[in-house]
């Protein structure tokens, strides 16, 4: 039985009132036609560009939107219609949502109370997700005494206290700064590994979603795209859209006979550092170089497997081929590496032969 | 470019003290002319057996006061005053209060909802207090036909004429008429807080009334707080109501300390004791101001 499970949403936002009375009903489908389960204990990522309808798919499994058609599915009963405070949902907001006018303690034990729960059962729990997030010190405070870390785990505790079968959480780390990014996002992952719940994360970093992921559901105009490991949709992008999304620099597309080679940057490399015996050569001409983290990004375009086409190299460290501006090289991408798609529509298509190996 | 024609100068536009001079000194002069001027004239007539027949001016200590204290219907009105102004801000802002939920409430027609809550805060007092005074007519009242023909009443209820009734329908209708301040005061605090909140409060499983009592009002608060002290200054200053509606009457019945003063001073003629009556008006709501300010401070600051 999977925790959470949405068939066949839709989701669509009427436009303006009074253009929906002039007869011009400009609707935005948000959502079109959504399939996704997540299992039990899974870190599933909801990933897409702003306005992909991530956030509304959330928010229709939270309740808070109602779908215009399909089913929402919560420990595998259908909740559609239901509010969210009987569906056994959490849910940390991007602002975190703390209620400004209480304490931190009075923050945390407002799901029990309003549960009716009993003043020293909600007092243990509190103290309990207190102690497992570090915030007893801050109990006492207001939220904005607060720093943005430490909001973020006053928000986490309030969502814990109420063993939710489910936690949604909203891109709860845009609002932190770079650094302490990289922290939160370490916490949040073994705190999940701690506490084993079902958790749905939204956002539009793929390197959150690569990094805190079981899951990653790459979402475009509300639909879902792939679906799969991080190295799965990495390595084995289901259509053009995911590999463009995902990898930075982006996959490589070169067009060739109605369908498009792909290849990830750090493949493509000077031809001496590729195994000779399936590597598919390519002249490469360099138009300028970017260093960056110890990488050198090489633009430039390549001939020869396709059109004429701008691509991007990564050539690690450990690759030190002096390049230089203007010049053309001989470089290479190991054939299993190469992926395929159709042209139009951008689908995974089957392999073609590229000759020119060596 | 040429060094001939001297260095760029700050003009007196680029001042920001002289600037600040300039846009404050009309207000400054408006203030002192029609607030400042008339309120020290009070004091000195005050002090004065001034009347409108006699303008020359003599001192007269606090003679006027003493004549004042010793009038029962300053008593009188000087309690129904307090009880005035207490009840119709209770009112206005619990009114206010859920006037300002349905102007934020998504629904179809709500620009016409709008419209007719805002209208009575448009018309002008004295106007929409004259269609009170017919409504609440003694024989022709619709009030009163309306339950009489629902069987509620067997006569008229004479709603002017008796003390009780009286007070109530000056309080009914001085509370219609703050009430959209109120509620477009409100309307401002409640649509400034944040959607997230209110979404978590539902998330975290909070009925509309614990989302109400322990969520938006208390986010609200400040506000509501400006709302009732613009109510209260705003009623307890204010004669238009009980002037029109009753003239003070049914024996002083609905007679408040500003109608006393106006009765007193100008349509009776004694404007020095007039003005010691209006005078008691200050102190009290000086005090009310200062508590309600501070009220509101010390919510910001939490």
């Amino acid at each position: 039985m999977n925790t959470v499970e949405v068939k066949g949403l839709v989701k669509t936002f009427d436009g303006h009132v009074r253009a929906r009375r002039r007869g011009r009903g400009d609707q935005v489908r948000a959502l079109d036609g959504v399939d996704l389960a997540a299992e039990p204990g899974e870190y599933l990522v909801l990933l897409g560009p702003s306005g992909c309808g991530k956030t509304t798919l959330l928010r229709t499994i939270a309740g808070l939107e109602q779908p215009t058609e399909g089913e929402v599915l919560i420990g595998g009963n259908v909740v559609n219609g239901l509010p969210p405070r009987v569906r056994q949902i959490a849910m940390v907001f991007q602002s975190y949502a703390l209620y400004p006018h209480k304490t931190v303690l009075d923050n945390i034990v407002f799901p029990l109370r309003a549960e009716g729960m009993a003043k020293d059962e909600r007092d243990r729990k509190a103290k309990w997700a207190a102690e497992l997030l570090d915030i007893q010190p801050l109990l006492r405070r207001k939220p904005r005494q607060l720093s943005g870390g430490e909001r973020q785990r006053v928000a986490l505790a309030r969502a814990l206290v109420r063993d939710p079968a489910v936690f949604l959480l909203d891109e709860p780390l845009s609002n932190l700064d770079a650094k302490m990014r990289a922290t939160a996002r370490d916490e949040l992952k073994r705190f999940q590994e701690r506490v084993g719940t079902t958790t749905i994360y939204v956002t539009h970093d793929q390197a959150e979603a690569m990094g805190l992921g079981d899951r990653i559901a790459v979402l475009e105009h509300g639909r879902v795209r792939q679906v799969g490991t991080p190295q799965e949709v990495y390595d084995d992008p289901a259509d053009t859209f995911v590999a463009t999304f995902i990898g930075s620099p982006p996959m490589n597309l070169v067009r060739r006979d109605g369908r498009l080679v792909g290849f990830r940057p750090e493949h493509l490399l000077p031809v001496e550092n590729v195994p000779a015996d399936a590597r598919v050569r390519m002249p490469f001409q360099v138009e300028r170089m970017e260093y960056l983290s110890g990488d050198r990004h090489v633009y430039g375009t390549v001939t020869g497997i396709g059109e004429e086409t701008r691509v991007i190299a990564r050539l690690p460290a450990t690759v030190g081929t002096p390049l230089e501006a203007g010049e053309t090289r001989e470089f290479a991408v190991p054939a299993e590496r190469l992926r395929f798609f159709d042209a139009d529509g951008g689908k995974r298509a089957a392999a073609v032969p590229i000759g020119g190996s060596p | 470019m040429t060094a001939g024609s001297g260095r760029p100068k700050a003009g007196l536009a680029d001042r920001d003290g002289f600037l600040a001079w300039v846009m404050l000194l009309p207000s400054v002069v408006y203030i002192i002319a029609l607030v400042g001027v008339p309120f020290l004239l009070a004091i000195a007539f005050a002090f004065s057996d001034v009347t409108t027949g006699d303008p020359s001016f003599d001192f007269v200590g606090f003679g006027n006061f003493a004549e004042v204290f010793d009038d029962g219907v300053f008593w009188r009105s000087l309690r129904n005053t307090l009880f005035f102004t207490l009840v119709s801000m209770v009112l206005i802002v619990v009114f206010g209060k859920i006037l300002a939920n349905i102007l934020v409430a998504d629904f179809h027609g709500k620009w016409f909802v709008r419209f007719l809550v805002l209208l009575p805060w448009t018309t002008p007092v004295a106007l929409s207090t004259v269609s009170w005074l017919w409504f609440l007519d003694s024989i022709f009242s619709p009030v009163d036909w309306v339950l009489r023909n629902l069987g509620l009443i067997d006569a008229n209820v004479v709603w002017l004429g008796r003390p009780g009734t009286a007070m109530a329908s000056v309080i009914a209708v001085q509370v219609w008429r703050l009430t959209p301040l109120a509620a477009v005061i409100v309307m401002a605090g409640l649509v400034a807080i944040p959607r997230d909140i209110n979404e978590a409060a539902r998330i975290d499983g909070a009925g509309f009334w614990r989302r109400m009592f322990e969520v938006t009002i208390p986010l609200t608060l400040p506000v509501i707080a400006v709302a009732g002290l613009f109510g209260a200054i705003m009623t307890f200053t204010d004669m238009t109501v009980p002037y029109v509606l009753t003239r003070g009457g049914p024996t002083h019945a609905t007679d408040v300390l500003a109608s006393w003063a106006y009765f007193r001073g100008i349509e009776g003629g004694d404007v020095g004791q007039g003005a010691a009556i209006a005078l008691f008006l200050f102190p009290l709501l000086f005090a009310g101001a200062i508590a309600i300010l501070r009220a509101v401070r010390r919510l910001e600051a939490r």
